[in-house]
């Protein structure tokens, strides 16, 4: 499949109590690409986006098993600190979730707490280059002081992923970063995926179908909690193997 | 236009409004009664207080002499013998010892009247004979006796002479109480609660210790008395009658409700400002101190403020320890033998002295403002502090 994966998924299994959300999972994720998840509601996508940076264990009684192996380490290992996981794995929220400080301090807070950054130019710096790379900073720049929860949606949504791109991480993770958004928002967004595709591996969550054949380079089809087809978009969307992807993707359920 | 040409022309629409309105009514009468009550509550109070605010004053002769430290009485004239406060009367030796230059002077001034005298003045009934009744017409005739503003009720602690009472001692006490209570409630109630809702498993475990919180909090308040007595004063030691006795029992009792509306708090933040900061690698404690606690914080605060209202107006618990103390000197710490104002006002309340209605009057007029200081201090904070999104 995938050559010199950066994320490499293997037997992945979780449970929600007695519900076995994910069942065997096997995907490879390579570097600087964009992937897309798509599927029909309840099918686990999210699940297992959220398990990429473990932050299913912050809701009781989920099981996981099976390997995660990011850079050649499993970061289900007992050696690996789910909090230096989550640095190196951002993540954006379906609803925008700009915390209720300045649009300044949503993008500093994370680092200087990592001690990626102290206060001054230094983290001046940090926030005008993650704010520039998430296309924020024209319409920000002169308002930095003011609360993140003023901005429109579709900025405040960017606003997360320059608050995400702040502490370096490898890996961003989206979970329908805009289905919250209008036409224009998601626009915007889309195309600062593609600018950011350069730099970080991507993997997004989507139920729009034609978001996922415009931004993504591949694209994995779950349906109750298996994944069923994963290829190519192009290949994906116009030749699927799977009887399911077909039907799916062409709109007959879902 | 015709009814029958009306095309939204409904025959039982005219019952419904009715009923509609009837219920509207009732709505609002129950408002209006309870209204009332309230309302009634606080005239029939404040018009019993009024008076407390003027206290009768005789202008006399004050004479300081070595015979007037032996026996008071020598102070004064004796025609004024049952005009001049017996409490007044008493601290005169208390006064030329702090002032020594006073000895061997006369001095003319506004000097404390007795209770009979100012209840008289007062048109209240009174105990004074008949002729002692026009040598106060006299008196007052000539403005020698007046009703002034009422300082002693501000300045002095308990008295059993009722012209010389205040609750000046009981409001230190109310505070050294209230200060002990949320130095401990406070810190203690929030830390529980941040366990609770941001660490703790939803298991059997933290369900049985949920519905002992919620049985603390229903617990009637004369047993954490009870409690007290026995676990602060019997077991450790702690000296009875004390504001620290009587905070830390209040402490108890305020704490299921600190616990319970801070998890109301916390429970408010939304869960994507909690995943928002996972999800950037923060540690619990950075994405509690830093992003939870500062949003629920109004909340938490205006449910302590709360608690220290109830605390206030607590009298049961303080009973059983000892805090309804006859205490005419202030306390100086947290060690000292105190009272309370609501254990004060019910003192007062047994009291025979017909001078205590007004004073009883007032020392709830007191207790209410601060009451109502608190809760709108409460309510200012939410207002002013709630993060809106």
């Amino acid at each position: 499949m995938v050559k010199n994966a950066k994320v490499q998924i293997k037997d992945l299994n979780l449970w929600y109590k007695d519900n076995h959300a994910l069942k065997s999972i096997n995907l490879e994720f390579k570097p600087n690409t964009i992937t897309a998840i798509v599927g029909p509601s309840g099918c686990g996508k999210s699940t297992f986006l959220r398990s990429i940076n473990r932050m299913n264990e912050l809701i009781d009684n989920t099981i996981t098993s099976g390997k995660i192996i990011i850079d050649n380490k499993n970061i289900y290992d007992d050696d690996v600190d789910e909090v230096a996981v989550r640095k190196r794995i951002g993540m954006v929220f379906q609803q925008p979730n700009p915390f209720p400080k300045s649009i300044y301090d949503n993008v500093s807070y994370a680092p200087m707490k990592h001690g990626i950054t102290t206060k001054g130019i230094e983290c001046d710096d940090l926030v005008e280059q993650s704010l520039k790379r998430s296309a924020l900073w024209e319409e920000v720049k002169n308002k930095l002081r003011d609360p993140g929860t003023s901005l429109s949606g579709g900025q405040q949504q960017r606003l997360c992923i320059a608050r995400t791109i702040a502490v370096s991480p490898d890996i961003i993770l989206m979970d329908e970063p805009t289905s919250a958004l209008d036409p224009i928002s998601t626009e915007k967004i889309e195309s600062l995926m593609l600018e950011l595709k350069k730099d970080y591996t991507i993997i997004i969550v989507t139920h729009n179908m034609q978001q996922a054949a415009r931004v993504s380079d591949y694209t994995a089809f779950f349906d109750q909690g298996e994944m069923i087809e994963f290829g190519k978009t192009d290949t994906i969307f116009i030749n699927p193997k799977e009887k399911r992807t077909e039907d799916y993707i062409t709109g007959r359920f879902g | 236009m015709k009814k029958s040409e009306n095309p939204f022309y409904d025959l039982s629409l005219k019952k419904r409004h009715a009923k509609t309105k009837r219920f509207k009514l009732f709505t609002y009468s129950s408002l209006l009664f309870s209204l009332a009550f309230l309302l009634f509550f606080i005239v029939d109070i404040g018009i019993k207080a009024f008076p407390a605010l003027n206290q009768a004053y005789v202008y006399i002769d004050v004479t300081y002499s070595e015979k007037s430290m032996r026996s008071p009485r020598a102070a004064i004239d004796r025609k004024y013998k049952k005009i001049v406060s017996r409490a007044y009367l008493r601290e005169i030796p208390k006064h030329i010892e702090q002032n020594p230059s006073l000895l061997y002077t006369t001095v003319k001034k506004w000097v404390l009247a007795d209770d009979q005298v100012d209840q008289y003045l007062k048109g209240h009934y009174s105990k004074l004979k008949a002729k002692d009744k026009v040598f106060v017409d006299e008196l007052k005739k000539s403005e020698i006796l007046q009703l002034k503003f009422n300082k002693t009720f501000f300045s002095n602690g308990d008295s059993k002479v009722p012209e010389f009472a205040g609750i000046l001692s009981s409001m230190i006490g109310t505070i050294l109480t209230l200060i002990v209570t949320m130095l401990f409630a406070f810190p203690i109630g929030v830390m529980t609660a941040i366990y609770l809702e941001e660490f703790s498993k939803d298991n059997l475990k933290t369900q049985i210790i949920e519905i002992n919180i919620n049985n603390l909090a229903a617990i009637p308040s004369i047993l954490f008395g009870l409690l007290g007595l026995a676990i602060f004063i019997n077991t450790f030691g702690m000296p009875r009658s004390s504001a620290l006795v009587g905070g830390l029992t209040l402490a108890l009792m305020t704490l299921p409700i600190i616990i319970v509306s801070s998890r109301a708090a916390l429970r408010g933040v939304p869960n994507s400002i909690r995943q928002a900061g996972f999800a950037v690698g923060l540690t619990k404690v950075q994405v509690v101190a830093g992003h939870v606690l500062p949003l629920a914080f109004p909340g938490i605060m205006t449910g302590s403020i709360i608690g220290l209202a109830q605390a206030l107006g607590e009298t049961a618990p303080l009973i059983i320890i000892g805090m309804i103390a006859f205490i005419p000197d202030n306390p100086t710490s947290i060690l000292d033998a105190a009272t309370v104002l609501p254990a004060q006002i019910f003192t007062w309340a047994g009291m025979p002295e017909r001078a205590y209605i007004e004073k009883t009057a007032a020392a709830i007029m007191v207790l209410l403002s601060i009451l109502i200081l608190l809760n709108s201090t409460a309510i200012y904070l939410r207002k002013k502090y709630e993060v809106k999104w």
